[in-house]
């Protein structure tokens, strides 16, 4: 195949790449030019050489279903997406602003609950909220910052501006496919770095040590940081295995660690060794088996007693997945004007909330037009997409809902943005998402643009890797001005 | 600082891929023998799974297993805990798990030949290509320890590595004197009629492990029984003698914290491996004294876990 734009059309999405048939945005001229200019030849062999890049690094996610097969070739499409650094400046200090308001948001819940007090926040919400801890009240970690680490979605309407779609404060995954991203089309279009002026995104593992190194208890230059992986069997070990070789620091798990005197020790061929952070990804209730799950083995008995008595660091604290629900998502704005006094520069995506009776009867009447999403799901599990369901599908969320209306939310179908992938006879729109990353802990930081993800069935908004989704290398373009 | 885990999988990474190393080596001198020895004096294919100590596994009886049925079962074998595709997907499995202290080429290396292997696996059932097939493990697991060697520090992690890979050959090597010692008759039956093949399968024996010439540098006789077991074991020269390999072992111990156990489990067998009187053992009993030998390598690997490696966890039940 040989790529033609005048025959590519996004219909009435936005497209990242080309405005309307055969005219590419001004920062991708160049890029749709140089694309077109490639014979089916070239571009079977620079997919190819991106396909082997991907096999010979060993960049593989996992799909929990398959016991056999552990781990898969990350999917990735060769066309690169791009933003204009304009753009992202602007997105950038919304998301900034976004982290701090939920930091001040988390804290405040945890010690003086005095956005409750203020009446901006109503108390049954939290008091139903699936990831509130008890055991968390009173902390108070360094610098009042819960969560070190937030991946937010987003997305972008047919008008092209930017909306929030979720904030994933728990442990969000994805950053080493952008890092990896960045790396396989370097080594397939090394040509196109020429021509653009694209924004390095490197120096994540340096921010994200510092953001880690800053929080540690103790006041050393290399404090013992380490990554806890649930283990190989979870769908982002090969990024916590990716983080810690980065970062040059330990990846452990459960068995590894163990504490003594509320503080935590790793086993090492010397004997025990103290740990100061603890970048975990493993979600809060398998932390520590004397507090949460019991059952669990794969968190560390006394975690939370270290943790609580500030022998050690946690990021994301325990409890900080307190904000990331769908339904205290959509008290953002208000968080932001009452703890910063600003206004949002990031809109959420507008939302229902089904607990209110005026907002359900809503949703339920125009269920068909909607899309219904579980308060505390990730993953893309157990959602519904209204204008594309079944009608039994659509009865069976009518009864979820009525049967436990605080567990969901609906927000109007938006319609997703697209941008070009190689398809089997010309360039084919997808539609997308974006995950930047946003570190927050002495400083904030935020990475140049993101993991782009790509729903590569024809049509499909479900953009999880879990789900069939791919991925593109993402640029942040500054345009030199003439 | 090294975590005891990690210390657990880069062990098993070294005795992994020395192990693929050693299955392409045992397969290759029984391909080749088969070549050289008349109907009649052949050696059974099952000879094989009996030295690997996979029989359990075999659904067969091994007395009668055909070159194909054996090939596929020491090769591709999923069910076979020590086929080569095992072997280097556990492996590889390791190295997963522990890439982010090994240098990177490393992981692509084992990543490679996983992928080389699943995609050749039908090359190694037919004589014909399988040579082709073997010496790409036995050099790519070469090329794996050089690389090592080259881009490691030569640390810790390195000498767990060593010694995973050193215990492994000793055990392999002793395995491979197996073939010869249980195809062969009692040197009292050997007559003017068997003697040449004697020869022949001595002399594969030793360019299975690549240790003809070096064997023909330092020993001046003919190629003989007594003197190629000697060298296999006693040599402190040659780098896949089971002594050899027991000196590198105890370096790599001297260097560790707390190595003054397993060290003194590994003294005793070296000593027992360099005073045995090898004249003697052909005549009778080497096949037991290998065995015994192998138990005892089995020790010295339980004595490296009991310091090191993380304890069981207990789950309450």
């Amino acid at each position: 195949m040989q790529i033609d734009w005048r025959e590519y059309d996004s219909g009435e999405f936005y497209d990242e790449l080309i405005s309307s048939p055969g005219h590419p945005r001004k920062v991708a001229r160049h890029l749709a030019k140089y694309l077109a200019g490639l014979s089916g030849e070239d571009i079977a062999e620079r997919k190819l050489s991106a396909e082997l890049a991907i096999k010979t690094m060993g960049i593989s996610f996992t799909v929990y279903s398959e016991a056999g097969n552990i781990d898969r070739a990350w999917p990735f499409d060769i066309i690169p997406r791009i933003i204009t650094q304009k753009e992202w400046q602007q997105t950038e200090r919304g998301l900034t602003q976004r982290l701090a308001a939920l930091n001040c948001f988390i804290d405040d819940i945890y010690n003086d609950q005095k956005i409750i007090k203020d009446k901006i926040f109503p108390a049954d919400l939290l008091a139903s909220s699936a990831n509130f801890r008890t055991e968390c009240m009173g902390m108070k970690p360094a610098f009042g910052v819960w969560a070190h680490v937030c991946g937010s979605d987003l997305i972008r309407d047919n008008d092209g501006s930017f909306y929030v779609l979720e904030d994933n404060l728990r442990v969000p995954s994805g950053v080493s496919y952008m890092l990896e991203n960045r790396k396989v089309t370097k080594r397939v279009f090394p040509e196109l770095f020429e021509n653009y002026n694209i924004l390095p995104v490197t120096e994540y593992p340096t921010q994200l040590f510092d953001t880690l190194a800053a929080i540690s208890p103790r006041p050393l230059d290399y404090p013992e940081v380490v990554v806890l992986t649930p283990g190989i069997f979870n769908s982002a070990y090969f990024e916590h295995s990716y983080l810690a070789q980065q970062m040059g620091v330990e990846l452990v798990e459960g068995g590894d660690l163990v504490v003594e005197d509320d503080t935590v020790y790793m086993r090492t061929i010397n004997g025990l060794s103290r740990v100061d952070v603890i970048y975990r990804r493993i979600d809060d209730l398998f932390l520590d088996p004397e507090i949460f799950n019991p059952d669990s083995v794969l968190g560390v008995p006394g975690l939370m007693r270290a943790w609580l008595k500030g022998n050690v660091a946690i990021a994301n604290a325990p409890g900080a997945g307190v904000a990331d629900d769908k339904i205290i998502y959509t008290y953002v704005p208000d968080m932001i004007k009452y703890y910063l006094g600003e206004e949002p520069i990031l809109p959420n995506v507008p939302s229902y909330m089904c607990h209110d009776k005026k907002q359900r009867d809503h949703v339920l009447a125009n269920l068909d037009q909607l899309v219904v999403k579980p308060a505390n799901e990730s993953g893309g599990y157990g959602m519904l997409i209204g204008p594309q369901a079944s009608k039994k599908e659509l009865e069976e969320f009518a009864g979820l809902i009525k049967a436990s209306p605080r567990n969901y939310i609906a927000q109007p179908l938006i319609a997703l943005s697209t941008t070009p992938i190689i398809g089997n006879k010309n360039a084919e729109p997808r539609h997308i998402d974006l995950r930047p990353f946003v570190l927050q802990g002495r400083q904030s930081y935020v990475t140049a643009g993101g993991l782009t993800r790509v729903a590569m069935k024809k049509g499909s908004y479900v953009v999880n890797s879990s789900q069939g989704g791919g991925s593109q290398d993402t640029w942040v373009v500054v345009e030199e001005g003439k | 600082m090294m975590l005891s885990r990690v210390a657990e999988r880069v062990y098993w990474m070294g005795r992994y891929m020395e192990r693929c190393e050693s299955t392409a080596r045992l397969i290759n001198v029984n391909t080749k023998l088969l070549l050289d020895l008349p109907r009649g004096v052949s050696v059974g294919w099952g000879t094989l799974i009996n030295i690997s100590g996979s029989e359990e596994y075999f659904q067969r009886d091994t007395d009668d297993a055909d070159e194909r049925a054996v090939m596929r079962f020491m090769l591709a074998d999923v069910n076979n805990p020590s086929s080569l595709i095992n072997s280097l997907s556990s492996a590889r499995e390791n190295a997963r798990i522990t890439r982010e202290i090994l240098p990177s080429e490393v992981w692509e290396l084992i990543n490679d030949l996983h992928w080389y292997l699943k995609d050749n696996l039908g090359k190694g059932l037919a004589r014909r290509e399988r040579h082709i097939l073997l010496q790409e493990v036995i050099d790519k697991v070469q090329q794996f320890t050089g690389m090592l060697a080259g881009c490691m520090s030569q640390n810790e992690a390195y000498s767990f590595i060593s010694m995973g890979r050193n215990l492994e050959r000793a055990d392999m090597t002793s395995r491979i004197v197996d073939v010869g010692v249980s195809s062969i008759l009692p040197a009292s039956k050997i007559d003017t009629a068997t003697e040449p093949f004697e020869n022949i399968l001595w002399m594969n024996v030793l360019r299975s492990l690549s240790a003809y010439q070096m064997y023909r540098q330092h020993v001046l006789d003919r190629v003989n029984a007594e003197d190629v077991v000697m060298f296999l074991f006693q040599d402190s020269m040659f780098p896949r003698s089971v002594e050899h390999c027991f000196a590198h072992l105890s370096q790599c111990l001297e260097g560790l914290p707390n190595g003054e156990d397993a060290l003194r489990v590994l003294g005793s067998v070296r000593r027992k491996v360099k005073s045995a009187d090898f004249s003697n053992l052909i005549d009778a009993g080497l096949d037991e004294y290998i065995d015994d030998l192998q138990a005892e390598i089995g020790e010295i690997h339980r004595s490296i876990a009991a310091t090191w490696f993380l304890p069981e966890v207990q789950i309450a039940s």
